[in-house]
């Protein structure tokens, strides 16, 4: 097992050192720098800025001098916000962006795992039908169109929950956790109804059946460690997804997670900022699916089996 | 079995986690209504405010922004302070000044009873340090060319002069500062209230980090002192700036209120569900949410407010390729569109249709027209130029920045120059940085611009056509329009100033490097409870003068 892990964490060195290097180049060949602006700076000031950030050198020394500092774990000032270095950006946006990816998977995975189970029971039926329907409409709907809905139904409607903020008001969690969640939720929905379907046609099902077992027991000890199992492996990169991709939900909500300042400086053309979220990203997806790699070898023995041979 | 078992157990105990924290989470929330910003802010005197982008920075030496300058003007104050609702320079941190004969020295009297938020007594000498610091070359201050009024303060920022002393800035004793001009300028005291000229705390800024290095962390929450009539209690990036009141200013006793807090929201829809909800007392961004604005002029137009802002938004002619340098295409172009269509079904923003580039003063200069639209003429113009009825016109194309409105204004004008010369012209849309970068190497043939001024004075507009000037996006580079530039620059009379810049103004509309399009509006959404708020043109809001009533029963 630690082989196991040891060897993944050693292929993720290449693999975000190629990440830097796209990055890089790929923000250097976008026109326009992080210093223009619609009312012009004067030359005197850009070439003291740009002297002041050497992004006067040649862009392969930046490149080196960039890895340098890396690896000595600094990230460099942000262009856009010179006063904050980008490591304390991503230390005040990542509690947030975490906590509300947490919600988030929580929402997904209590009523996806639900629903889905649910569905799996009757196939085919109404019972089956309703979740599955509403599971499609929760991954058609994108996040920007179901926030705006929920603010306005709970929010200004009912007036019952917070429309935006975070931590200044309780329950202002609620409304951003569901509507990211939503679409995880929906697509744990139908991987669950899946994966159960094809564990309670099994034939130790059938077996626990046999021997008298209630249907509750039979799903809860039986079946539903099996039909887990997408799900598990759907979980890592979700949650990766759900950290970096909550930028939509983050604007709609005015929650100053990681995710807006990622867009924002991507639209400032903020060099060290885009290349440090961008570092940062690509290493949570590693351990991330490194995680879920390691749950779903812990939950199938057969797996286990397998590599302990190996 | 031992292993199902254990299986098992985990994932009963992890629904029945789930469960418990999702009921937590609602149960949170289904307290009892929570009373909002506004009527909280409203009994403990505190305003809550829209402020569009997340501030870059809060030196004023080193910032631009409107957001930034909105959170600036409650943390500093300059020698001289603008009215709230006329503009008119009056007594800041000076109490009282006089002024030479010849408009070029300047004597302040700066209040004893001036402090820094840490109680520090304010000088003359701080404001000699800081006028320094904001001329230090190696200072990336975006503004530091306002410094160039002082006598010297060009030769100083460029290098010809290391001694700062040459600089007409003078502390004559710990109370009274004289400032030397190098032009007369009858606008400098409206100037001195700009950012730029707000005073920093010497030993603050160089505890923080060197004096020209933009990453100094003086302004961080823990460390600032200012001057303003508030100072810094805590700022959470992309959450939230809160200022508290001053103890130390000397106007204290007359500042009614106890805070503020600033949110950065950059939506226009979001920040009306704001206000809609009561979390903010006002919207500090220039614009407001467009679709909306017929539905508070039904329901709530009291908490509507417009008014003309110092702004105009136009398109930029790349007079260097065919056919745009022949100025029968510019005026064709320029005569065919009806903006007055414009701004009443298409922008619907309660803009105000422009023919000069030079917004009227509703207290002061107030440009001449010379055209108007006219199809007719249009028509001819282009005919003349070897196009009639449009006929073998190249194509060429409309450059903006992506956005909605932008794109809505480029459609209407493409199908006016369609319907009325017969021509065809593109649209093209780039995001923002692509595009800044095309209009600065005059890639464009025809780009959109806008330009809000720095202060009420008509040169800035003018200034923005100075030959190979950095917001010149029109490749126009008139010697005669610089030296009555010039001219204007050394006049003091009012009258003779007034002549000038009709002179100026008649001049761009003759060559029309540019299409005037309209004057932009300011439209906000204030709360009743808010009072002492005026709007301006310049969009200016200082705090000390405003508090809160609650009127709404």
């Amino acid at each position: 097992m630690l082989r196991f892990i040891a060897q993944r964490l050693l292929t993720a060195i290449p693999v975000l050192f190629v990440v830097i290097l796209i990055t890089f180049t790929l923000i250097r060949l976008a026109p326009g720098g992080p210093f223009d602006q619609e009312r012009r700076v004067p030359q005197v000031v850009l070439e003291t800025l740009n002297k002041r950030y050497n992004l006067d050198d040649p862009v392969h020394v930046q490149f080196f001098n960039y890895l340098g500092n890396l690896l000595k774990g600094d990230f460099g000032p942000s262009f856009k916000y010179p006063t904050r270095t980008v490591t304390e950006m991503i230390s005040t946006g990542l509690p947030v962006t975490l906590e509300l990816g947490f919600y988030a998977l929580l929402f997904a995975m209590c009523i996806g795992i639900a629903s889905g189970v649910v569905a799996a029971l009757r196939p085919n039926s109404l019972q089956d039908y309703v979740p599955m329907s509403l599971a499609m409409a929760g991954i058609c709907l994108p996040s920007f169109v179901l926030g705006p809905l929920l603010i306005l139904i709970f929010g200004i409607g009912l007036n019952a929950l917070p429309i935006s903020g975070w931590n200044a008001t309780p329950g202002d969690k609620i409304l951003p956790a569901i509507t990211l969640g939503a679409a995880y939720a929906a697509y744990v929905a139908r991987l669950t109804r899946g994966g159960m379907l094809e564990v309670l046609s099994q034939d130790y099902i059938r077996t626990a059946r046999a021997k008298g077992l209630s249907p509750l027991r039979i799903l809860t000890h039986h079946a539903l460690r099996g039909g887990l199992a997408p799900v598990v492996s759907f979980a890592g990169p979700a949650a990766a997804m759900l950290l970096s991709g909550s930028f939509v939900v983050e604007t709609v909500f005015q929650v100053p997670g990681l995710g807006r300042f990622y867009l924002q400086a991507a639209f400032n053309r903020d060099y060290t900022m885009i290349l440090g979220t961008t570092i940062f990203f690509a290493t949570l997806i590693i351990i991330f699916n490194l995680l879920a790699d390691i749950l779903l070898v812990w939950l199938n023995p057969k797996l286990r089996e397998n590599m302990l041979k190996s | 079995m031992v292993s199902l078992l254990r299986g098992s157990l985990v994932i009963r105990r992890f629904f029945l986690w789930c469960f418990l924290s999702a009921l937590a989470l609602l149960l949170s929330a289904c307290g009892e209504k929570q009373e909002s910003n506004r009527d909280w802010g409203n009994k403990n005197r505190v305003l809550f405010v829209a402020n569009g982008e997340e501030p870059k920075g809060l030196d004023p030496h080193l910032t631009a922004g409107d957001p930034d300058r909105n959170v600036i003007v409650g943390l500093f104050e300059g020698l001289t302070k603008l009215h709230p609702k006329t503009l008119e320079p009056g007594p800041g941190v000076a109490e009282s000044w006089t002024i030479s004969d010849d408009g070029l020295t300047y004597i302040f009297n700066i209040r004893e009873n001036a402090r820094w938020s840490n109680g520090d007594p304010l000088t003359a000498h701080d404001f000699v340090w800081s006028y320094k610091r904001a001329l230090t070359p190696t200072l990336p201050n975006e503004y530091a060319y306002m410094m160039f009024y002082f006598k010297n303060g060009e030769a100083f920022y460029t290098g010809e002069i290391d001694d700062f002393s040459e600089v007409g800035v003078k502390a004559l004793n710990d109370y009274q500062l004289q400032l030397e001009l190098a032009n007369p300028t009858s606008f400098f005291l409206q100037v001195l209230d700009h950012h730029s000229f707000y005073p920093v705390h010497k030993a603050t800024v160089l505890a923080g980090g060197d004096l020209d290095d933009p990453s100094n962390r003086w302004t961080i929450p823990e460390t600032f002192v200012g001057n303003g009539p508030f100072t810094l209690k805590r700022w959470e990036i992309n959450n939230v700036i809160e200022l508290e009141k001053n103890p130390h200013f000397w106007g204290a006793e007359d500042v009614w209120l106890e805070g503020i807090h600033f949110y950065p929201i950059t939506e226009y829809s979001v920040e009306e569900r704001y206000f809609r909800s009561g979390k903010i007392h006002l919207t500090h961004t220039p614009q407001m949410a467009i679709e909306k604005i017929a539905v508070y002029r039904e329901k709530n137009p009291e908490f509507l407010r417009i008014y003309p802002n110092y702004a105009t938004y136009y398109y930029s002619i790349n007079m260097t390729q065919k056919p745009f340098d022949d100025v029968r295409v510019r005026k064709a172009l320029a005569l065919s569109i009806d903006r007055k269509t414009l701004v009443e079904k298409v922008t619907k923003g309660e803009e105000v249709p422009a023919y000069t580039m030079v917004p009227p003063d509703p207290e002061g200069y107030q440009p001449k027209s010379y055209f108007s639209y006219d199809p007719e003429l249009a028509r001819q113009l282009l005919a003349e130029a070897g196009y009639p009825n449009g006929e073998g016109f190249p194509v060429r194309s409309v450059l903006y920045n992506t956005n909605e409105n932008h794109k809505k204004v480029a459609l209407a004008i493409q199908q006016m120059w369609k319907d009325t010369l017969n021509i065809d012209i593109q649209l093209e849309n780039q995001e923002w940085k692509v595009y800044l970068n095309t209009m600065l190497n005059l890639h464009h043939d025809i780009g959109r611009t806008g330009w809000i001024a720095d202060y009420v004075e008509p040169t800035n507009f003018f200034n923005v056509l100075i030959p190979g000037g950095g917001n010149n996006y029109t490749g126009w580079a008139s010697p005669e329009y610089k030296a009555l530039l010039d001219e204007i620059n050394a006049t003091v009379d009012i009258e003779k100033r007034y002549e000038l810049f009709e002179k100026a103004n008649k001049m761009i509309a003759d060559v029309m490097p540019l299409i005037p399009l309209y004057y932009y509006s300011d439209l906000n959404l204030v709360h009743t409870s808010v009072k002492g708020w005026y709007s301006n043109v310049m969009h200016y809001h200082r705090f000390e003068g405003v508090y809160l009533e609650d009127d709404s029963e």
